[in-house]
């Protein structure tokens, strides 16, 4: 592949990422018009690929997530994302499966994304960076597993908007998905999570650093703002009985209120280091672009209004997973996934897990979640053909 | 028929295995080979398993418990969380050539809307459920004055999921109202024996512990 070059992001030290860079007569057109080019996807791979290339399973990162899933993320220096969950004996067995996570275009951790150099201005995209969509993000990572040279997913699995990528793929390449797993997510956004979305990304632009989006430029970082977005955003992120269990009415570090705007409560200091946390790793035009990504995804609105000719004829075989206290993506938006399955004629299953730990739970050790993933991937693995150690029968 | 009777004691627990076996081999006798069958209330996946086994099916389940649930999906089978009271209009219509409700009519909230809906997404229907009417039952009520604890139904009245027990002949009598035929009914007595099919249905609702129907569709649907 000649249009293809191997390149190392702009990142720190220690942080060396597969990057695959697709040159600009293989550019990205996105839904709203826009040309990406070059296109650089950053990526993680996991476990041994089998000679029939049929034991793949692309994990799709949530909004802020990234492509390290499992083992040590070397930005961070804490645990991957789903390391309740991928890994050797895990349900994402990395000694069965070959396990891809791409950062989403539009981030910050080495995919293009709006702090990337735009090559007509030679500064960075910030604002100008086309608007994307989940399906650009989908078309993206299908980029990059034609690049593997992987032509059927054995799964495809992601949570929240993990979970909307992977309704994605479904829809637009049936023939490539051999099974599915959208969790803790939704065909389409609601104007609640919108509505979160918008008052995140308003603190961003009300933040005299945000510069019209021109920041880096000018060497500043809009972090109140983001820091702010972050906080607001996590909230719906937990449950109340999590926030009551974990902090009730606890004051921190100390035995009487201050009667002063101290972070008295555990949770208003919880909050704090969640926002000045996240500022640091994460971009705040990236996250403009991925929450609009979100906001703009209603899968049945290409379909013609109708879910169900979205997965027409299907032969996917998909396992949708809620958990009772997510209000952000509610069982309610499940069902209506599987209600479009069912009446598509599809196969699903459906498992609503009991948990009080909130839209978070699907990133959190929940055993019955877990023993879920593992019945189902095993399932599919027996008619995939896949051996217990990954080969092919 | 490899039926081992359980012995009829008030405290034995709800749906032994060897006994729920009974109506799932006759409801599984009952399946057209190849055919696409929904099972509403599959518990463990038991019928859904055999189906696949014996009759090739393309099955799918709908399951109340999450446990139940996590057990059939770890069995690969495609089952979803609900029931047949709330998640059953979600169903295309002709979704199914068969929809199975096994030992779980009598504890749904609208059984008559159950019934219907079954009958919408496939063309043919089968359903058990425990004979309210068997002479056992029937006698504990009037000579014991005590509201009736047997092997099919073991709960007592305080604790009982099955809110709408019915008897054969309330059973075809709503088959008749549905405009549904009757293409196949089986009633079995306490020793798991088939009544024979000839038996007038006063011999059935006396005799019959337990039944199985095969419905059909009528032209009309009301």
């Amino acid at each position: 592949m000649s249009v293809l070059s191997e390149a190392r992001p702009a990142c720190s030290e220690g942080f060396a990422p597969k990057t695959v860079v697709f040159q600009p007569d293989r550019p990205l057109l996105t839904d709203g018009g826009g040309r990406i080019a070059p296109l650089a996807i950053a990526y993680e791979t996991r476990g041994t690929l089998n000679a029939a290339r049929s034991n793949a399973i692309l994990l799709c990162h949530a909004l802020t997530g990234d492509q390290y899933a499992a083992g040590v993320n070397p930005v961070t220096g804490k645990p991957g994302w789903w390391e309740a969950m991928v890994g050797p004996g895990k349900p994402f067995d990395t000694d069965r499966y070959f396990l891809i996570c791409s950062n989403v275009v539009g981030g910050c951790m080495g995919t293009t994304g709006p702090a990337s150099i735009n090559p007509t201005t030679g500064k960075p995209y910030g604002v100008d960076f086309p608007v994307v969509t989940i399906r650009d993000m989908v078309r993206a990572q299908a980029m990059l597993i034609d690049h593997l040279g992987i032509e059927t997913l054995f799964c495809v699995a992601g949570g929240s908007m993990g979970g909307m990528q992977v309704l994605q793929w479904a829809a637009s390449y049936p023939e490539r998905v051999f099974s599915a797993m959208p969790i803790a997510t939704a065909a389409k956004h609601s104007a609640q999570n919108i509505a979160f979305h918008e008052v995140g990304r308003q603190a961003v632009m009300a933040d005299p650093d945000w510069r019209s989006g021109r920041y880096q430029e000018q060497g500043v970082r809009p972090e109140k703002g983001l820091a702010v977005a972050r906080m607001s955003a996590h909230i719906t992120y937990l449950s109340e009985a999590a926030l009551q269990r974990k902090f009730g009415r606890k004051l921190q570090d100390r035995s009487a209120p201050t009667f002063s705007f101290d972070a008295d409560f555990q949770v208003e200091n919880y909050l704090r280091y969640q926002g000045l946390a996240f500022v640091e790793r994460f971009d705040a035009n990236s996250y403009l672009f991925v929450t609009r990504a979100c906001d703009y995804f209603d899968l049945a609105a290409d379909y013609g209004g109708s879910l169900a000719m979205a997965f027409k004829d299907t032969k996917t075989r998909f396992c949708v997973v809620s958990f009772t206290s997510d209000w952000l993506y509610p069982t309610s938006d499940s069902r209506a996934i599987v209600h479009a399955l069912n009446a598509g004629g599809a196969s699903v299953s459906f498992v609503e897990i009991e948990s009080d730990k909130g839209h978070d739970a699907f990133l959190l050790h929940e055993p019955m979640f877990i023993a879920t993933t593992r019945g189902f991937l095993d399932s599919a693995a027996n008619a995939r053909g896949l051996a217990p150690d990954g080969t092919s029968k | 028929m490899n039926y081992t009777p359980a012995a009829d004691a008030p405290q034995r627990p709800a749906q032994p295995l060897e006994q729920s076996r009974l109506d799932l081999a006759v409801i599984a006798e009952m399946v057209a080979p190849g055919a696409r069958v929904l099972d509403v209330g599959c518990g463990d996946g038991a019928l859904l398993q055999l189906l696949a086994q014996k009759k090739g099916v393309d099955g799918r389940g709908v399951e109340l418990s999450q446990r139940g649930v996590n057990e059939c999906v770890a069995k690969g089978l495609s089952v979803i969380q609900g029931d047949a009271d709330t998640d059953l209009s979600d169903y295309p219509d002709d979704g199914f050539d068969y929809v199975i409700l096994s030992q779980t009519l009598q504890a749904t909230r609208r059984p008559r809307a159950a019934l219907a809906n079954m009958l919408r997404i496939g063309r043919r229907a089968i359903i058990s459920f425990p004979n309210f009417g068997y002479w056992r039952v029937r006698a504990q009520l009037v000579f014991g004055g005590r509201m009736p604890v047997t092997g099919r139904l073991d709960y007592h009245w305080h604790d009982t999921p099955n809110i709408h027990l019915c008897t054969i002949r309330d059973f075809v009598e709503i088959v008749d109202e549905l405009g549904a035929h009757i293409e196949r009914g089986v009633a079995f007595d306490r020793a798991g024996a088939p009544i024979r099919f000839s038996a007038p249905w006063w011999v059935w609702n006396l005799f019959g512990e337990q039944a199985v129907f095969l419905l059909e569709r009528g032209d009309q649907r009301r």
